[in-house]
């Protein structure tokens, strides 16, 4: 029994150094301590906010060496909800995002740039409605910590904005462009 | 006392051309609205109309079931094989228009909210039963529409064809 706790010490120790820098961290889309947002025009009038329901993805992150951080999200595509079931539909269909057809939309980061003012710029390739494209997040660190039930969380919030005509989805009058806003909590894995 | 008249019951008969006016109608108008452009002033009256119809046809139909159920109707005429087949295509035309307006009722009410039927009453939504609802639900109503449009059809020329080549009762009792 000695020798077990012995040796899986010398394991945790010689493990150990591999985590001890940026650690790894898993979305908590299932807590829903994470939400992918995103606000587009009607008729030019006013704007609409909906959201992605169904996403995972993880993280690595270190608060003292920030250009290290790496990010990759999965987006059900047809999780889509804008609190108005015959809008989703056709924001759904072939009109727009084609579900049927592009049932994922992806983002992994490329690149991590700490800014000036203190925030992340994170660049990364977005995947939607089957267009590859470069987009360049703008990200704020807001928090890391332990949480009350023996877990570590870090937290950000994120924003873009994505020209529907970047990913081949029609614009159809006022509504150009898709502001898009991130909240994302990660458990530290 | 079944089959002794010659005739279907008026109410029957008014039900039977009515819903026929109105599945059509339904038909050729979700047909066209569904690709109606965002812009167009028929954009949100057209599918309320559709809602709006598609509802009252569902509660004449539920009257029509009941009424069938508790009077006679004239006898089926025709070889046994085409009596067997009208019993068949007739229940089947009873089940797909009552799968076609749960279907329907279900892409509307997805979130929850209810279908307002002639800015007259607003039927309650029960909410989502399953993943995507709208848009399974949507593609459910768009094929069982198709189905009953065509078994229609075929119930037409089914009649035509007693009415012009057997010259029987077939289309007479129903007008």
């Amino acid at each position: 029994m000695k020798k077990l706790v012995l040796i899986s010490t010398i394991v945790s120790a010689l493990a150990l150094p591999t985590f001890a820098n940026a650690a790894d961290y898993k979305i908590d889309d299932k807590g829903a301590h994470a939400s992918i947002n995103f606000k587009v025009s009607h008729l030019g009038y006013s704007f609409i906010q909906g959201r992605f329901n169904t996403f995972s993805g993880d993280f690595s992150f270190d608060a003292n060496n920030v250009e290290a951080s790496k990010v990759a999200v999965t987006i059900d595509t047809s999780s889509l909800d804008s609190n108005h079931a015959e809008r989703d539909k056709h924001i759904k269909s072939g009109d727009f995002i084609n579900v049927g057809k592009y049932s994922t939309s992806t983002f992994v980061s490329t690149k991590v740039v700490k800014k000036s003012d203190g925030g992340l710029a994170i660049s990364g390739d977005l995947t939607l409605h089957g267009v590859t494209k470069n987009v360049t997040l703008d990200a704020l660190f807001i928090g890391e910590g332990n949480d009350p039930w023996g877990g570590y969380r870090a937290g950000f919030e994120a924003t873009t904005r994505l020209e529907l005509k970047d990913f081949n989805i029609t614009v159809m009058g006022a509504s150009s462009y898709v502001d898009m806003e991130l909240h994302v909590e990660g458990i530290k894995q | 006392m079944p089959h002794l008249h010659s005739q279907y019951n008026p109410i029957a008969k008014v039900i039977h051309w009515l819903s026929a006016l109105a599945v059509f109608t339904l038909f050729v108008v979700g047909y066209w609205m569904v690709d109606l452009n965002y812009y167009s002033e028929w954009y949100k009256i057209a599918p309320h109309w559709h809602k709006s119809i598609g509802l009252v046809l569902l509660a004449v139909t539920l009257f029509r079931i009941v009424w069938k159920l508790t009077h006679s109707s004239p006898e089926i005429e025709g070889a046994s094989w085409e009596k067997f087949s009208a019993k068949i295509a007739h229940t089947l035309l009873y089940i797909l228009l009552i799968a076609v307006f749960i279907s329907g009722y279900l892409i509307s009410t997805a979130d929850g909210r209810g279908i307002e039927v002639f800015n007259w009453f607003t039927l309650p939504g029960l909410g989502s039963f399953f993943e995507n609802q709208e848009d399974i639900a949507g593609e459910v109503h768009f094929y069982l529409t198709y189905s009953l449009i065509g078994l229609a059809l075929l119930h037409a020329l089914a009649a035509l064809k007693h009415h012009f080549i057997n010259k029987d009762n077939t289309l007479k009792k129903m007008l």
